[in-house]
């Protein structure tokens, strides 16, 4: 584990040198729980992703880098219970037809596989979630079956909708409001990502386990009403 | 105890010092982009620091006060007016009952703060009242302002003495009054440096970038130097902040602003420092401006010596509110 500055009010843990999906991830939550838990003085939010986790302290609380740097390697040394908040699993309902699915058939021709086979293997896979970021709520996903793998289109839409499943490279991600995007667009949950009436206002945080159960339309109406 | 908005110039909005805590749900630090200039101004009208002021942008903001108070700005190099009287920055000014404030913007472009005894009551949304306008939460309506708009004001603090229209109390010029003919940042090295070619690293430190007009208030962009990495590539996204100097594909910086992204996947070459973000938060369209290497112990002397000196300020002040 390394600890770089981040400027001069924020610092960067590298708590693993190489992202291992599951191992990673697992060893990000831990050390941002052991982070949160211990409560270090002028700390005021954490940005975990992938191998790393930001963390940003209050300017105006003088907590210095090196004092930070100390508490932070003391809070890591510290055994926490992360019980059942080690890695919540989180099942997105999600519609994969009609003009929910724009790109369904885009995204299963390059596998040579059918619409029906590609919702098959996106809903059946096992997600976690890498970070959240892009806009607030945005969840990046890990674990996408290889081959659906799909390159971001060549010209970005200018509106997806809330609520859009879709894919981007080698991950799968889900857009929480109506913004501009470039991925590929294979499905749509009636789930608010994201709500500043919540808290914590996102429905995902790194870490967490993500399943898609495929849901017909009658279900995601009768869920949006 | 409101304001209405007359004219609402281009891009005004209700910011306070951000919104602290939710990174980890993807939500922007935002606020006004030079916070240190809002606390100033707040300190001045005798407001908490964090009480929500505006940020003016562009063109002409004409705001009617229902009741009276106190106002004081700081920033570019903008023309504030209180009826007819101009109120220089970094000063106190009296707003009587049905008063108007007029903001003007200058041609060459920057930002400005406005506070206002009492601070603008909207709402808090995830703790803070400032306005997320790629979000549309928080500030009024989650959106810049329009012609017609009302904001609520708070109880504002009430001065010893009202005979002078403008304070003699008034902040340190270079706190109020923050546009540069030829602006230069301090910067220390960014966890990426090592990636960039021995020319890229010269270059930031020696030549001189010219800001682009696709800036925003996520970022300032930057075109000079090709700024080179070793090799090519894409790396894992990770945390950024206010202060960090992206650089993406085609080697042209993006200088990160209060509303950027919370993670990001583009090299950090450098960061500029916490006390010098006042002066980014002016870099317009043309502005040239040029970057100087500090340590993080430099950095970190100036900021402890701003806050040691703002404390002061801030004592001096609040004995003219007690």
């Amino acid at each position: 584990m390394r600890i770089e500055p981040l400027g001069d009010s924020g610092l960067l843990v590298r708590v693993v040198e190489r992202f291992e999906a599951e191992e990673s991830l697992d060893a990000v939550l831990r050390a941002t729980r052991q982070l949160e838990v211990a409560q270090i003085p002028g700390v005021s939010g954490f940005a975990p992703a992938y191998t790393t986790i930001g963390v940003f302290f209050d300017p105006a609380q003088t907590a210095m880098f090196d004092e930070l740097r100390a508490g932070i390697e003391r809070a890591l040394e510290n055994t926490v219970d992360l019980g059942a908040r080690m890695a919540p699993t989180i099942e997105v309902p999600v519609c994969y037809e009609g003009e929910f699915a724009p790109d369904l058939e885009d995204v299963g021709k390059q596998a040579d596989l059918s619409p029906e086979e590609t919702i098959r293997r996106h809903a059946a896979a096992d997600y976690r979630v890498s970070c959240v970021g892009f806009t607030p709520g945005f969840p990046y996903l890990s674990g996408l079956p290889p081959e659906l793998a799909t390159p971001r289109r060549a010209s970005p839409r200018k509106e997806i909708p809330a609520g859009a499943v879709a894919i981007g490279g080698t991950q799968t991600g889900i857009y929480p409001r109506k913004s501009p995007g470039g991925w590929n667009i294979i499905g749509r949950t009636p789930l608010a990502l994201f709500d500043v009436e919540r808290n914590p206002p996102a429905l995902f945080h790194a870490g967490d386990r993500v399943r898609f159960r495929r849901i017909a339309r009658e279900e995601f109406e009768a869920f949006s009403r | 105890m409101k304001i209405v908005v007359r004219s609402a110039g281009f891009l005004t909005s209700v910011q306070d010092l951000g919104r602290t805590g939710f990174r980890d749900s993807g939500v922007s630090l935002g606020g006004a982009l030079d916070g240190h200039g809002l606390r100033v101004a707040n300190v001045v009208v005798g407001n908490d620091e964090n009480a929500a002021g505006l940020e003016a942008t562009l063109g002409t903001v004409r705001l009617r006060f229902e009741d009276e108070r106190l106002v004081a700005w700081c920033g570019g190099g903008f023309s504030v007016q209180i009826c007819e009287e101009n109120l220089p920055p970094g000063r106190a000014g009296f707003v009587a009952k049905n008063g108007d404030v007029t903001i003007t913007a200058p041609n060459t472009g920057g930002r400005a703060w406005l506070a206002i005894s009492g601070g603008i009551d909207v709402p808090l949304v995830l703790g803070s009242r400032s306005t997320d306008l790629r979000g549309n939460f928080g500030g009024h309506d989650g959106r810049a302002l329009r012609a017609g708009d009302t904001l609520p004001l708070g109880h504002g603090p009430a001065p010893l003495r009202y005979e002078r229209r403008i304070s003699e109390w008034s902040a340190p010029a270079t706190w109020s009054a923050t546009n540069r003919e030829a602006p230069i940042l301090r910067i220390i090295k960014g966890t990426d440096w090592d990636r960039f070619t021995t020319e890229a690293q010269g270059s930031l430190v020696s030549d001189a970038f010219i800001v682009t007009p696709d800036s925003d208030r996520m970022g300032a962009r930057l075109t000079g130097p090709e700024l080179e990495r070793i090799e090519p590539g894409d790396l894992l996204s990770e945390a950024v902040a206010p202060g960090t100097l992206q650089v993406p594909p085609n080697g042209q910086p993006i200088l990160l602003l209060g509303d950027c992204q919370t993670i990001g996947g583009y090299p950090k070459i450098a960061h500029v420092i916490t006390v010098d973000l006042p002066i980014a938060a002016q870099l317009w369209p043309r502005t040239r401006v040029r970057f100087r290497e500090v340590t993080l112990g430099e950095a970190q002397a100036l900021f402890r010596e701003r806050e040691k000196d703002f404390a002061v300020f801030r004592a001096g002040i609040g004995l003219h509110f007690r």
